[in-house]
């Protein structure tokens, strides 16, 4: 059986301006980098990776952005949602120095993978990329982690004033780093391979999808690879030979558009 | 699968030895919202809603595999008959080795099945198409009818070149909590092991009944499946919800299965079990 668990909202926090977190009851076990199918019941289905790991309680952030999160928004403590999952593949951690990027909300998927990290003791450093200082969030919790964080502002607000993937490239060239992980929009990830060369790389993808159990072919990138199943987390490798990475993506009639 | 040039080049690379693509019509379509894929019990449900780019963006998919020597059926739905032929000749300028037609989808307004219940249409459909366009037709049939024969004998009254049997069979799920139909669009199809017995009565049926051959398709997960379907009188077969069941090997899987049943029971060519269970 593969259908959605209804399972009523524990918590909800604002993190920043339209970005919220929502705590539910899920036991299952769940891999950083691993998402979610969360069904809002009369309204839509969509994925969601993990934000929040813990054995019984999971978590998810998100931008109010469509009418899906619009309404996942506007839920409350004991209101009900449907889960299922968690599906794809989750990151693998390697290495002793970690350098990630999380670029507009695609930090809220890696602080679970962070905090993995400094549990292992690792030496972690964490970017964080906004366009400006109110759209940042999860910068104390990963300090508390213990990983050393950096914050970049396309405006100058706070921290490096830039693109995350250039201070991720001067930190690439100045120091030892056995390892990148990433998730944010294509085409900064697209830079930061580029930046990577041969230090091993795992980007998170985002897709339209639709089935998220790799029979319907929605998400599918390169030869036939499906987000759902053998991603959403992809190594360089792979990615450099996807001519699509960080130009097209496909709406849902599977027309190819710009990322 | 199949709706880009991508993944169908993984399942020919996964032994698949044609290729049907998602039902193309002739404007792009984003299909229904989300949920639209249901694993249930026996089977999966689903209500994809006919997505697809439409036919003159499909050409780019269909470009890339023009190399390729497996042959590639275009699918195509359309809501009247002048649809349907522009659609296949667009399908065949591609170089689809043939278009199957789908007239079967249980949960599409105006297309699929609504098409496939109106006998002299699918006929006239047919012959259309077979006029205007030469290239081999496939119609693709639905078992939500009181009478599959008589749609498969109007079909061969059009000329059509082989019939496709089955599609998926209507269907719900509800979700007891909140009380919602779990689909968004409420019904979808089901497919997958449940509904092989029907599949294969269907073909049993359809096979005795038409002087053309006949595909079978429905719940086919293993060898053993598609030698059944064989049995009833299929000519070939086509395989779908089982790359979810054993992923995109299946292809090879079956493959080596129908093999290694017929070197056990001393068959050498499937020719000769073909119709194997009229008696």
């Amino acid at each position: 059986m593969n259908i959605p668990t209804i399972t009523p909202i524990l918590t909800t926090t604002n993190e920043a301006k339209d970005i919220k977190t929502i705590t539910f009851r899920y036991p299952k076990t769940v891999i950083p980098g691993q998402f979610f199918m969360i069904w809002i019941p009369g309204v839509d289905e969509i994925p969601m990776s993990v934000s929040y790991v813990n054995k019984e309680v999971k978590g998810i952030t998100f931008r109010k952005i469509g009418e899906a999160t619009h309404a996942l928004y506007q839920l409350k403590p004991r209101d009900k949602i449907g889960v299922r999952g968690p599906y794809g593949n989750g990151f693998t951690l390697t290495g002793k120095h970690l350098l990630f990027i999380g670029g507009g909300t695609g930090v809220a998927m890696l602080a679970p993978v962070v905090e993995q990290a400094r549990k292992r003791k690792l030496k972690t450093t964490v970017i964080i990329g906004v366009k400006t200082k109110n759209e940042l969030f999860f910068e104390d919790r990963l300090r508390k982690s213990g990983a050393t964080i950096l914050i970049s502002t396309d405006d100058g607000s706070k921290g490096y004033k830039g693109f995350a993937s250039s201070l991720a490239k001067d930190i690439l060239t100045k120091e030892k780093i056995d390892a990148v992980f990433t998730c944010g929009p294509e085409p900064m990830m697209k830079t930061l391979l580029s930046s990577c060369r041969t230090t091993p790389f795992q980007a998170s993808l985002e897709r339209y999808m639709k089935c998220c159990i790799g029979i319907c072919g929605q998400c599918c990138i390169g030869k036939g690879l499906r987000v759902c199943l053998e991603g959403p987390i992809f190594d360089g490798k792979t990615l450099k030979k996807i001519d699509d990475f960080g130009v097209y993506r496909r709406d849902a009639a599977g027309r190819k558009i710009p990322v | 699968m199949d709706e880009d040039a991508g993944s169908i080049q993984r399942m020919i690379d996964c032994g698949a030895g044609a290729i049907v693509t998602k039902s193309i019509g002739m404007q792009p379509r984003e299909g229904y919202a989300n949920p639209t894929i249901l694993e249930l019990e026996f089977g999966l449900l689903n209500a994809m809603g006919l997505p697809n780019p439409g036919i003159d963006q499909y050409g780019n998919e269909m470009k890339q595999l023009q190399k390729s020597k497996t042959p590639i059926i275009g699918s195509i739905y359309a809501a009247d008959t002048q649809e349907f032929v522009m659609l296949a000749s667009k399908m065949k300028q591609y170089g689809a080795a043939g278009v199957e037609l789908n007239v079967s989808c249980p949960h599409a307004k105006q297309y699929g099945l609504e098409v496939g219940c109106d006998i002299a249409l699918l006929q006239t459909i047919v012959s259309s198409i077979k006029q205007k366009v030469r290239i081999p037709v496939f119609v693709k049939l639905s078992p939500n009818v009181v009478n599959i024969v008589e749609i498969a004998q109007a079909a061969e009254k059009g000329k059509a070149d082989a019939i496709v049997a089955i599609n998926t069979i209507k269907g719900m799920k509800i979700d007891l909590e909140t009380t919602h139909p779990i689909l968004a669009n409420k019904t979808g199809g089901y497919s997958g092991k449940a509904i092989k017995p029907i599949g294969v009565r269907c073909v049993y049926d359809i096979a005795q009944s038409v002087n053309i051959p006949v595909i079978g398709v429905g719940g086919i997960t293993t060898g053993e499946d598609a030698i059944e379907y064989f049995m009833a009188g299929a000519s070939a077969i086509q395989i779908g919800s089982a790359v979810y069941y054993r992923g995109p090997d299946v292809f090879k899987q079956v493959c080596k299965e129908i093999n290694d049943w017929m070197d056990t029971h001393g068959y050498k060519k499937i020719t000769e079990f073909i119709g194997a269970a009229y008696q």
